[in-house]
């Protein structure tokens, strides 16, 4: 069996992940400290995805980075390529479809922090960026955790904005699920079937994980509480 | 070494309208919560930015609206130990304390630990560390960074009762050492007489002019002063000359000066007598009462007495032992004139 679709589909929800991490934490952070109505649009705007269907988001997509469009054409003039159809398209989409995930979840990591420790800090004379990693970051671990294994498991099961920028090119842009697609729209139900057992395990690994987390939190948070009683 | 600090904030209807002037010495602002104190010292610090005025440490000027300096708070050199400390959770005492090392050697640092006898536990993490030892590691991480000033918010107020003893004798040691300016904000009058020198009331967003603490605390001139100073009866009073009268009480007396302005007078629990008691050249004024109520305390008893006559309640202190004589002799209390405080509103 050639499991080229699974590798596919692991190497582009990682390679997103990272990308959605970066912004998302950069997002959060910037975002939290900007006056009230500049924040509401801005949440609006970057919280959109998560509501639109993805094959809008698919379209988008390709309506921007097509050989007809502004970018598609000068991308094919200068570098002789183009996006669509390729499975680093596929990343495109998976990072604007999982982009609002992380960047709420992190966000309310940050909005839950306490902020009397970004104070101290301040106080103390320390950077912002000393803060921002040494302070703000490993504080909100278990929210940054959360928002990466999401990501991670939407950008894996990504279907919609998928298929429509990178289609199904068998051992090029096949993923998990547009390969069970493709079986079953072929008629070879046996292969849907195993392509289906391993997204069933995919997803149970990716829960399984986040109620570790989860469980660790609650667990540690309690142990605190319980120290501070006595 | 001195700080001066006249700032103006608005928060919604309440005005904040400080103005302090401060040596080496430690400063307390004393008010009820809510008063403005806390943000008071996070405007020193840099934490909220005041609408107007000015913020001067020595000689480096930390605020000036007027010439729009505004200096992050990493500038300010200003040391604050936070209510609830705001330890770091992710780090051990010792990169809590540390973590400012750009401008603590590692000596200096192992100097801290040791001082505030926080040896052994430099690996443990703030949640496995007791109330006291908390206050100790946010006191040494404070004092790492090499403050110029420093602010203590409510020290004491996350601590139990049989700790606070313990670390009042710690900070008061810390202020110490520590020898330049000091602001401490608190509401407990004890711990105010006990640690500063000198004091102002802040009411309402706005501070009184700053006094030595003893005159603060046997001289009041306003009612905030006397209220935070511990007095339980305050009576409105009205002056016309040198008499005054408190209707609550259905007394008038004289005093020595021809007074004008004053609104309420207050009279401390303990400083009430048994007619038996007065000396007889002191001046008083003698109430019939009743006993409302008796509640045991310690070294006292604090009877709520109802004077003949009078409309509100009077709050009386007594050493135990001279309270069966009272029983014996009861009905008629003292209250000698010259510790009648005499108060006004508030600042002009």
């Amino acid at each position: 069996m050639d499991l080229f679709p699974l590798c596919n589909s692991i190497r582009i929800s990682l390679i997103a992940t990272a990308i959605t991490l970066a912004l998302g934490i950069l997002c959060a952070y910037h975002i939290a400290r900007l006056p009230g109505w500049i924040k509401g649009i801005m949440d609006t705007f970057l919280t959109i995805p998560m509501v639109l269907p993805p094959t809008v988001v698919g379209y988008l997509i390709l309506v921007t980075t097509s050989p007809k469009s502004a970018l598609g054409s000068f991308l094919k003039t200068t570098l002789s390529t183009t996006i669509t159809m390729k499975w680093y398209a596929a990343v495109i989409a998976v990072v604007i479809v999982t982009f609002p995930l992380m960047y709420r979840t992190v966000r309310s990591a940050f909005e839950s922090f306490d902020e009397n420790l970004l104070h101290a800090g301040r106080t103390l004379g320390l950077s912002n960026s000393l803060i921002f990693r040494r302070i703000l970051l490993p504080n909100c671990r278990s929210g940054i955790l959360a928002g990466i294994v999401l990501s991670f498991a939407r950008g894996i099961g990504e279907y919609g904005a998928t298929s429509m920028v990178a289609g199904y090119i068998a051992g090029k842009t096949a993923t998990v699920s547009t390969t069970v697609a493709y079986y079953w729209q072929t008629n070879q139900d046996d292969l849907a079937m195993r392509w289906v057992l391993i997204n069933l395990s995919i997803s149970f690994a990716v829960m399984l994980t986040v109620n570790y987390f989860d469980k660790k939190n609650t667990s540690s948070k309690r142990r605190q509480s319980d120290v501070t009683l006595l | 070494m001195s700080l001066y600090c006249k700032i103006q904030k608005r928060l919604g209807r309440f005005l904040l309208d400080v103005e302090l002037d401060v040596g080496d010495e430690v400063l307390a602002l004393l008010g009820a919560s809510g008063c403005g104190k806390s943000m008071t010292l996070r405007c020193i610090a840099g934490i909220e930015k005041p609408d107007h005025g000015i913020i001067v440490l020595d000689d480096k000027t930390l605020f000036d609206s007027k010439k729009r300096i505004n200096l992050p708070p990493k500038q300010r050199k200003t040391g604050m130990l936070f209510q609830d400390y705001a330890l770091f959770p992710n780090m051990s005492v010792l990169e809590n304390i540390s973590i400012s090392a750009s401008r603590a050697s590692r000596s200096d640092v192992d100097a801290l630990i040791t001082t505030f006898r926080l040896e052994g536990l430099e690996n443990h993490h703030p949640y496995q560390l007791s109330g006291g030892q908390r206050q100790r590691c946010a006191l040494a991480r404070m004092l790492a960074s090499g403050p110029d000033l420093i602010m203590l918010d409510e020290p004491f107020s996350a601590l139990d009762t049989f700790l606070r003893w313990q670390m009042e004798q710690e900070v008061a040691a810390t202020i110490k050492r520590f020898g330049k300016t000091v602001l401490l904000v608190s509401h407990n009058r004890d711990e105010v007489y006990r640690l500063c020198s000198r004091a102002s009331v802040i009411c309402s967003g706005k501070n009184e002019p700053i006094r030595t603490k003893h005159d603060l605390f046997f001289h009041p001139h306003t009612y905030a002063d006397a209220l935070l100073t511990g007095c339980k009866n305050i009576f409105e009073a009205t002056a016309s000359g040198r008499q005054i009268s408190i209707p609550a009480l259905c007394a008038t007396f004289t005093t020595g000066t021809t007074v004008s302005d004053i609104e309420y007078i207050g009279i401390r629990a303990k400083k009430i007598l048994p007619f038996f008691m007065k000396s007889l050249d002191a001046r008083t004024i003698d109430l019939h009462y009743e006993i409302l109520s008796v509640t045991e305390s310690m070294f006292s008893y604090i009877l709520l007495v109802q004077p003949i006559g009078g409309s509100q309640p009077l709050y009386w202190e007594i050493e135990k032992e001279k309270y069966p004589e009272i029983r014996q002799h009861k009905s008629i209390l003292s209250i000698p004139v010259k510790e009648i405080m005499l108060l006004r509103e508030a600042r002009e």
